[in-house]
């Protein structure tokens, strides 16, 4: 298969501009600006392309939602990747910037923006002096700017850094974030298509998101559809690590199993040791018990919930039989406690209860008692938090205490 | 109004540029950029302590990094955290010496796990270190600045003595 996303690897130096243009650059934003804008969004709606960010929600339905009678509209890309076990948007972002940034001009172009901005991870501060280089190469080329290509549409894109929070990747939080306050989410509704950025209408895309829809408008939404399911159409990156011998991204159509994931392209697991469990999501997963059932599962947004996880942002974690679990979700909320925002009263107390209980279970002091106070913790968050961090914090303690009992037998 | 919570959107790249330039964000720089842009003091503490990237008290002279990722913690990395620290009289609630010679950072990981337990004096990594090596490693540092120290202060009295 020929990589739609991480293209840089079939090509060389399609970073720089020139390669990038012969290489059919900007053929995608070239044809939407003689298209209607409802029309680019409808043909990302046709093709199915959902958010590659964690959530899964359709992008093109997201951008239909944009209220067009508050003005300006804003397209914020979301480069904030924080999850632990993802580093997938940094590849694209460093190795084929080019086509991300199309995906952002397609984006603005269909909602309206004239401005847009990248929020990037404040520890990316070089991939935003590159991106900087990159859109002003392309404002030379006349992609950006004033009077694009001759019609009448003006974008200006502009990239921004946060400072040190895994929070502001949540949406409202990272719009705080911009609007330079604490990044702390918002209570919802308004959603960002009504009430975003300056409180004004705001699409907010994942990288790998906004990078799929050149192809999508280039080829149309049949051509994309040629990848992947169904339900799930195109391809993914999986972000691979953990006890694997060859950690990495693989971009592979959504619907390929775990299996062919960790074993074929992996190369399963070192020192001859036996695959556990599957974290599907980074550390905001449940994990899976790696059976056979669970490794010829597709990993695609419909079928991973059938074995008790989330597609998430796909950043496959896998758990060798060493691992022992009261260990790992030790480490998991200790993540989690130090992240959470302190908004709501659920995850701020409930993380630092968690902290406390995983680490008095592991350290050998703990009694069942605790086992169980552990789990009605986590319960009482569940469904309890403003945003997604708390709700996904107790994932892996409660899936783990149900699914492998055996590692905290007291 | 819109125009003055667009202009709030200077905030952090301001408050990053100042700790570019100063290694900190002082009091003095607080004030000055709350004056600019019509924020409470307050308020931007809050975004200053909210933010992991941010610190409030000056770097030492000399950076001191331990790694406590989790193959150098299992090396033995609180121990050598215990050594420095005591070496220089730190704790969790001070990183940096009262000389404002050395500051302490635990490092979530370095990346050169191959070599834990890993620390980092200036520029200078060492890997497969041990509590002792580590103590050894500050020493010499204190050692050569206090004879830099005193060879400068000789040199100023040789100078007053000639000029004289």
């Amino acid at each position: 298969m020929d990589y739609m996303l991480l293209r840089h690897r079939d090509i060389n130096n399609i970073n720089q501009i020139d390669t990038f243009l012969k290489e059919d650059g900007f053929e995608g934003f070239k044809k939407a600006l003689k298209m209607e804008t409802v029309d680019v969004t409808n043909e990302v709606k046709a093709a199915g392309l959902r958010g590659r960010g964690g959530a899964g929600f359709p992008a093109g339905v997201k951008w239909s939602f944009m209220d067009n009678n508050n003005w300006p509209h804003y397209v914020v890309a979301n480069a904030d990747e924080s999850e632990p076990g993802t580093f997938k948007d940094r590849e694209i972002m460093e190795s084929n910037p080019f086509q991300f940034l199309e995906g952002i001009a397609i984006a603005s172009y269909a909602v309206g923006a004239n401005a847009a901005y990248v929020y990037l991870r404040g520890e990316f501060w070089e991939v935003a002096h590159f991106l900087d280089e990159k859109i002003e190469e392309m404002e030379k080329a006349g992609f950006l700017g004033e009077n694009i290509q001759g019609s009448e549409y003006s974008l200006k894109i502009y990239t921004h850094l946060g400072a040190g929070a895994y929070i502001c990747g949540e949406e409202t939080a990272l719009l705080e974030s911009m609007e330079g306050k604490r990044g702390q989410p918002r209570v919802r509704p308004p959603f960002p298509p009504s009430e975003g950025l300056y409180n004004k209408p705001t699409v907010v895309n994942n990288v790998e998101t906004l990078s799929s829809v050149p192809y999508i408008i280039k080829n149309g939404a049949e051509g994309y559809r040629k990848f992947g399911t169904e339900k799930s159409p195109g391809t993914k990156i999986f972000s691979l690590s953990g006890n694997v011998n060859n950690p990495g991204n693989y971009e592979l159509p959504l619907g390929t199993t775990f299996r062919e994931l960790i074993f074929t392209h992996g190369g399963g697991i070192p020192d001859g040791k036996s695959i556990k469990a599957i974290m599907p999501a980074g550390a905001s997963s449940s994990l899976i018990v790696a059976n056979d059932e669970a490794l010829d599962t597709a990993m695609d947004y419909e079928s991973v919930p059938n074995v008790g996880g989330d597609l998430g942002s796909a950043s496959v974690i896998v758990v060798d039989d060493s691992v022992s679990l009261d260990w790992l979700i030790t480490k998991t909320m200790d993540f989690f406690h130090h992240e959470s925002c302190g908004k709501c009263t659920p995850c701020r107390e409930g993380s630092y209860w968690m902290k406390k209980l995983t680490e008095r279970i592991h350290s050998g002091e703990g009694t069942e008692k605790d086992v169980e106070l552990l789990k009605d913790v986590a319960y009482q968050i569940q469904g309890k938090t403003l945003c997604a961090l708390g709700e996904f914090s107790t994932m892996a303690v409660v899936t783990s205490i149900e699914r492998f009992p055996e590692d905290f037998k007291i | 109004m819109t125009v003055s919570t667009q202009d709030r959107s200077a905030l952090i790249p301001l408050l990053q540029q100042v700790q570019v330039e100063m290694g900190y964000v002082p009091r003095e720089a607080i004030t000055e950029i709350g004056k600019e842009l019509h924020v409470s003091t307050s308020d931007i503490f809050g975004v200053l302590t909210f933010y992991a990237q941010f610190r409030l008290t000056p770097v030492g002279k000399h950076q001191v990094k331990i790694c406590q990722g989790t193959a150098c913690h299992v090396q033995g990395a609180p121990l050598i955290i215990d050594a420095v620290e005591e070496e220089l009289g730190l704790d969790d609630a001070h990183d940096t010496t009262k000389d404002g010679e050395f500051t302490l950072e635990k490092v979530a990981c370095f990346g050169a796990c191959s070599l834990a337990p890993v620390m980092i004096i200036d520029e200078d990594t060492k890997g497969n270190i041990t509590p002792d090596k580590a103590r050894r490693m500050v020493r010499k540092i204190i050692k050569a600045q206090a004879a830099k120290a005193k060879k400068s202060a000789a040199d100023k009295n040789n100078g007053e003595a000639k000029n004289e």
